[in-house]
């Protein structure tokens, strides 16, 4: 399956954690400081330097491209460090996240409040990750190098969904069924 | 005295950090390749996979294996027969520019913990010298990713909680990781010294080829069992669920204090990077 971005709402109700998917169209970039940067915005009020409803954020602050290269390396980073600015994005309007790692129990509740999706990609597949990349610009906090936010066109970007709008977590679930020791 | 410039010792640490970047060591590869046929989840298997395609990738193109490349920790063992020309921090760190522009290696360190301002060249690397005997100078490069350092802890157990206080600890440590540190992961363990020590210790045990074991049978034994309660806890390749957690478990030991067990645990992600060069 490949869903084409930005997200509709009948995509985001279709979806269900454990599915393995594709992804086509425009994610942005975001990490650390670029988060803290975009909710300060939202709470002073101001004018975000990229759009937000129907979108998707993709976690990662590539390598740098080599020569004739659209990108460096570009695997996810892991998510739980955006938790604390995540709920906020996802009230203005932001339908996807794509990182690694498990959330915390407030960023599961604000994606069925929301109803949003959080996909994770391969951690540490970098290079193979950059091939479903097709463009890439800097179009925000240029100042912040490789945590600059980028805007990115992809095609068949792979992943998996781990959590849904239905309240299911694909780790949880996951771990489980090959946990074989109680600690 | 035998003189070594500074120059020298920059050609080689340039050359080590892209090294270490473009390719997954061989002993890794091994580990992973076994797993890959015995991974019990069929989504673990599919993604052990993607891990090796991945690695080919990085290999053939010359790019990093994860984008994530790492602050450079240097393990810099130094004769006391070498005369270093030069300032050796400074020699380092010119080696660690001069690589990570010429490789196209992201520059992944801020200059201050809390202003966090890239410092635009991935310096300045962590050191860690050692004298000994001899008129060499090894250098060991192991450029360390963010997301499974960030779950490495110390703690200082009671001598009384023995082996299996650190059992506990341990998996508990990594149950809390989960998905985190991007498993399959390589646990480092230090036992004893002291606070820092431990830390240390943990760091060097990740040095180990994966394949070796500690030449004390207790601490072999321990290393054994603890990886296959590891790959019981369920949390397989990249946490998705599987009996691939860990590929190895490596424990370094040092005589500590009557009243202290320090236990350091330092996790690495499957992407264990480790170059080595002796001038």
């Amino acid at each position: 399956m490949d869903i084409r971005l930005p997200f509709r709402e009948e995509d985001i109700k279709n979806l269900r954690a454990g599915d393995v998917l594709t992804l086509s169209g425009v994610l942005y970039t975001a990490r650390d400081q670029a988060h803290a940067r975009l909710v300060r915005s939202i709470e002073e009020g101001k004018e975000l330097p990229i759009p937000l409803e129907g979108q998707t954020i993709y976690y990662t602050g590539p390598a740098p491209a080599k020569p004739g290269a659209v990108i460096g390396p570009a695997g996810p980073t892991t998510s739980y460090r955006m938790d604390p600015y995540t709920p906020i994005l996802l009230k203005n309007g932001l339908k996807g996240m794509i990182g690694k790692g498990g959330r915390s129990r407030e960023v599961q509740e604000a994606i069925k409040e929301y109803r949003a999706v959080y996909f994770a990609a391969v951690g540490g597949a970098a290079a193979l990750i950059a091939r479903s990349i097709k463009k890439a610009e800097v179009v925000a906090y240029p100042d912040l190098g490789p945590e600059a936010i980028r805007r990115l066109e992809v095609e068949k970007f792979p992943v998996i969904v781990i959590n849904d709008i239905y309240g299911n977590d694909l780790y949880e679930e996951g771990q489980r069924e090959y946990r074989k020791i109680d600690i | 005295m035998r003189k070594i410039s500074s120059v020298e010792i920059s050609e080689a640490i340039a050359g080590l950090v892209k090294e270490a970047n473009y390719f997954l060591p061989e002993d890794v590869l091994k580990v992973i390749e076994k797993s890959a046929r015995e991974e019990e989840s069929a989504v673990g298997r599919e993604i052990l996979q993607q891990i090796l395609l991945n690695n080919r990738i990085a290999g053939e193109e010359r790019v990093a294996v994860c984008q994530d490349t790492g602050i450079v920790v240097v393990f810099a063992e130094l004769g006391n027969e070498v005369f270093i020309e030069g300032d050796l921090y400074e020699a380092i760190n010119a080696g660690v520019r001069k690589g990570y522009k010429e490789g196209y290696l992201r520059t992944s360190v801020v200059d201050h913990p809390l202003r966090r301002v890239n410092t635009g060249d991935n310096t300045p690397a962590v050191v860690h010298l050692k004298l000994v005997p001899g008129d060499k100078l090894r250098l060991i490069v192991a450029p360390k990713g963010a997301g499974s350092e960030n779950m490495s802890i110390v703690k200082m157990l009671k001598p009384a909680d023995g082996k299996e206080g650190i059992r506990k600890f341990v998996l508990q440590t990594v149950m809390e990781a989960g998905a985190n540190p991007c498993p399959p992961i390589v646990v480092g363990i230090g036992l004893g010294g002291s606070f820092e020590k431990a830390a240390l210790l943990a760091k060097e045990a990740l040095l180990r080829p994966l394949d070796d074991s500690n030449p004390d049978p207790v601490i072999a034994e321990m290393e054994k069992s603890l990886l296959a309660d590891i790959n019981k806890l369920g949390i397989g390749p990249q946490g998705l669920g599987g009996s691939t957690t860990a590929l190895a478990v490596k424990i370094n030991t040092f005589p500590c204090h009557i009243a202290s067990l320090p236990v350091a645990i330092n996790i690495n992600c499957h992407v264990a990077r480790h170059k080595e060069v002796i001038i």
